[in-house]
């Protein structure tokens, strides 16, 4: 049996790298995979704890896959959005959109 | 059983809001017609009220007041503002004076506007003006009275303005909503006065207090409330309800915007500001009757001595004026006032309160108002004919007259006649009971009054004489000979007189005669029957008075020129001067109202105005706009700048909830 903290260690991990791709990361589509990577994180987190502390309830596996769901949504939506920024923009660096604030 | 009487209200309604949305895609005619034909049905729902109650059979020797429609439409704990229709013998008899004269107006201004540009505007006012009117006489309570006033006092200014390019009559609408107004608001004071301490805005309870049973209205109320409006708070509520009055109906001093509001038609003179609207004063005092003479007759002098004043003032004015219409305006104060004055001296002596002669001032100013709405309406009218033909106001313009407009000069001869009180017109009946109640009052007031009624014979005349005597103004009739005004003006000339005629010598006759059946079986102060008998010393000495002074004005004014005049003119300049300029009440209330309210008062409040509360408005936006301006170089645009900030942000977070 796998100890639960292994699972808290590799959930933390896949968050910071998650984190740190999308603050450093310039390219669009790599952005996106760090944000899913930070969703996928929680979702293990989620995993775990129900396991952990109600082994009868489902609750957190259900959470789990409605994140997927969703998470499947966003990046649809995303990848649409960023289509479109590369057919106007000819780039897929955030760079190259700063002057959307306006 | 009076249910249709919601239609009298709801035609005149609905006919002002088909002419005032579609009216300007319709043709003059089809307007026309639509005002007029609503406005016809309306005037034959009132007659067919008026049959049906007066011919209902009266309980206890008193005709019941009937409530057919009312709903609760605001409540406020106790109170609660209702709207409805309440019948009683004031009620209908104004309903009968307002459509009968306003059907008159909507005929006759077929003929006076043809071809003015705005006419289906004008029409969808006059509907207005209807409405708001029949819904201020029917109304159940003091506060649903209140807000017709209001609409009336709005349609009243839309018409004095109705020639808008014209700058006088932008002037004068604005003076006559702003003096309204300003009475209105003692109006409002009073009604939340007399609603706060009573618990009530409806007249019932005082409906209750004329017929002798004296209900306490204080049931709800606390002890204190109750005695302090048994003392004085219900005097001084009446008193102000008084001052709104007396601003609509054009009490010295409040009476500065009548003259004005000549500016607007003719017709409209004649509806609004002769014999409907300005009557409304007379008519709320009338309304309020019961209270007054219970709670506050002391205060009812309040009323005598304004109303003899102005009644003074107008009748020495209108000797000097020379546009007709200033005339006929002054001569409307002059007799309005009469009516309050008849109202006021409605009590000799509390104990004889309920006795049948001690009545007779409420039954005459009433009965008054009756008459002088349809004389007025004729006077006007007929000066409307006039300055059609003449294109004029000035009586130095006209003159000789009477061969040119045959049918005008007699039915403005009969109301000159009904107005100066000569017997067998409609006049001389209801001026001779006021007469005869404020001789009762007071023989002081009962002469003056007799006095200004000789006035009034006076100023009459000479208008009469004139316009249709004198020297023929043959310079101005050289290119614009005058004529006579067409079928649909003379007709309703014809109508007011037929009906001035046939009251007068009904009432006439009957009042010597003693016949009952006449205006005192209707409307009296405590519902009874009363029969108007009068006194013949009194009938005969008033009588005398207005033939002297016809005679007077005959031998000053008829003829070709007017040596006497002259003379009089020259020996008294100033005199004649002053009642010219009115006594200089315009100077003094622009002088009171610029140098004074406006420099001490109005400024000072202004300055507060835009200094302190604007101030602290703008010191609100300034300081947003500055916290703005200075977080705004955070929006970078950078995405992975925000993502670290938010990063940051949510850890510092986490470890403040982590240290708490």
């Amino acid at each position: 049996m796998i100890p639960v903290e292994c699972y808290f260690a590799l959930s933390a991990l896949l968050f910071f790298i998650g984190v740190y791709g999308f603050v450093t990361r310039r390219n669009l589509i790599a952005m996106l995979i760090s944000v899913e990577l930070v969703l996928n994180a929680v979702d293990i987190n989620f995993a775990a704890i129900n396991r952990l502390l109600y082994p009868e309830g489902m609750e957190g596996m259900f959470m789990t896959l409605f994140v997927i769901g969703v998470a499947a949504a966003e990046s649809a939506v995303a990848i649409a959005i960023i289509i479109n920024v590369y057919r106007k923009f000819r780039s897929d660096s955030v760079d190259a959109i700063q002057n959307m604030k306006r | 059983m009076y249910s249709y009487t919601i239609f009298i209200m709801l035609l005149p309604l609905l006919s002002f809001i088909i002419l005032g949305l579609a009216g300007m895609k319709m043709q003059h005619k089809v307007a026309g017609w639509i005002g007029t034909c609503s406005l016809g049905l309306v005037t034959i729902l009132s007659y067919l009220t008026a049959f049906q109650y007066f011919g209902a059979d009266r309980v206890n020797g008193i005709y019941q007041t009937i409530v057919p429609y009312n709903f609760t439409w605001l409540p406020l704990g106790n109170l609660h503002f209702d709207l409805g229709i309440l019948l009683d013998p004031i009620s209908v008899v104004m309903l009968i004076v307002i459509s009968t004269v306003s059907l008159m107006v909507h005929i006759y201004s077929f003929g006076y506007m043809h071809g003015e540009k705005g006419f289906q505007r004008y029409y969808a006012f006059l509907s207005l003006f209807t409405m708001s009117m029949l819904g201020l006489v029917l109304a159940t309570n003091i506060f649903q009275m209140y807000m017709f006033w209001e609409l009336v006092g709005v349609s009243s200014y839309l018409l004095i303005g109705f020639y808008y390019p014209l700058k006088p009559a932008i002037a004068a609408s604005k003076k006559a909503f702003i003096v309204t107004r300003f009475a209105d608001m003692f109006f409002l004071v009073g009604i939340l006065t007399f609603g706060y301490f009573t618990d009530s805005f409806s007249f019932s309870f005082a409906g209750d207090i004329v017929m002798g049973q004296g209900t306490t209205p204080f049931i709800q109320g606390s002890m204190a409330k109750a005695v302090a409006a048994g003392g004085f708070i219900i005097p001084t509520a009446l008193v102000l309800m008084f001052i709104g009055g007396a601003g609509k109906s054009a009490m010295f001093p409040l009476h500065i915007w009548l003259p004005d509001a000549m500016e607007g038609p003719t017709p409209v003179s004649a509806l609004i500001h002769a014999a409907t609207m300005v009557v409304a004063g007379v008519f709320q005092i009338a309304r309020m009757f019961p209270l007054w003479i219970e709670y506050a007759p002391q205060a009812m002098s309040i009323v005598v001595w304004v109303g003899v004043f102005t009644a003074f003032y107008a009748a020495a004015v209108a000797c000097a004026q020379t546009d007709i219409k200033r005339v006929l305006a002054f001569s409307t104060i002059s007799q309005i006032a009469f009516m309050m004055v008849a109202l006021g001296v409605c009590l000799p002596g509390h104990e004889a309160l309920f006795d049948n002669h001690a009545q007779l001032g409420y039954m005459a100013g009433m009965f008054h108002l009756f008459t002088h709405a349809m004389f007025k309406a004729c006077l006007f009218l007929g000066a409307g004919c006039i300055i059609h033909a003449v294109h004029s106001n000035e009586m130095a313009l006209m003159g000789g007259l009477r061969k040119y407009m045959p049918i005008t000069h007699v039915t403005f001869l009969i109301s000159c006649l009904a107005i100066a009180g000569i017997p067998f017109f409609s006049g001389f009946s209801s001026k001779d009971e006021i007469i005869t109640a404020c001789m009762q009052y007071s023989p002081v007031v009962g002469w003056i009054m007799t006095g200004i009624a000789a006035m009034t014979a006076f100023y009459m005349f000479r208008l009469y004489y004139g316009i249709f005597w004198g020297t023929e103004n043959v310079e101005a009739h050289e290119h614009h000979t005058p004529h006579e005004a067409p079928l649909s003006m003379t007709i309703p000339l014809i109508v007011l007189c037929v009906i001035t005629v046939g009251v007068g010598i009904y009432s006439t006759l009957g009042g010597f005669l003693g016949w009952g059946g006449s205006f005192g079986s209707y409307v009296a102060a405590a519902g009874t029957d009363y029969t108007i008998h009068f006194d013949t010393q009194i009938a005969a000495t008033s009588t005398i008075i207005a033939i002297l002074s016809i005679c007077l004005a005959t031998y000053i004014y008829k003829g070709e020129s007017q040596p006497i005049a002259d003379r009089l003119y020259k020996t008294f300049p100033k005199l004649h001067r002053a009642a010219y300029k009115r006594f200089y009440q315009d100077e003094i209330w622009q002088y009171v109202t610029h140098r004074i309210i406006f420099r001490c008062v109005s400024t000072p409040i202004a300055w507060f105005d835009r200094h302190i509360v604007d101030g602290t408005f703008n010191f609100m936006a300034w300081g947003a706009n500055e916290a703005g301006e200075s977080i705004r170089s955070w929006q970078s645009g950078d995405v992975r700048q925000y993502a670290v900030w938010f990063l940051t942000g949510s850890v510092a977070l986490t470890l403040i909830l982590l240290c708490i």
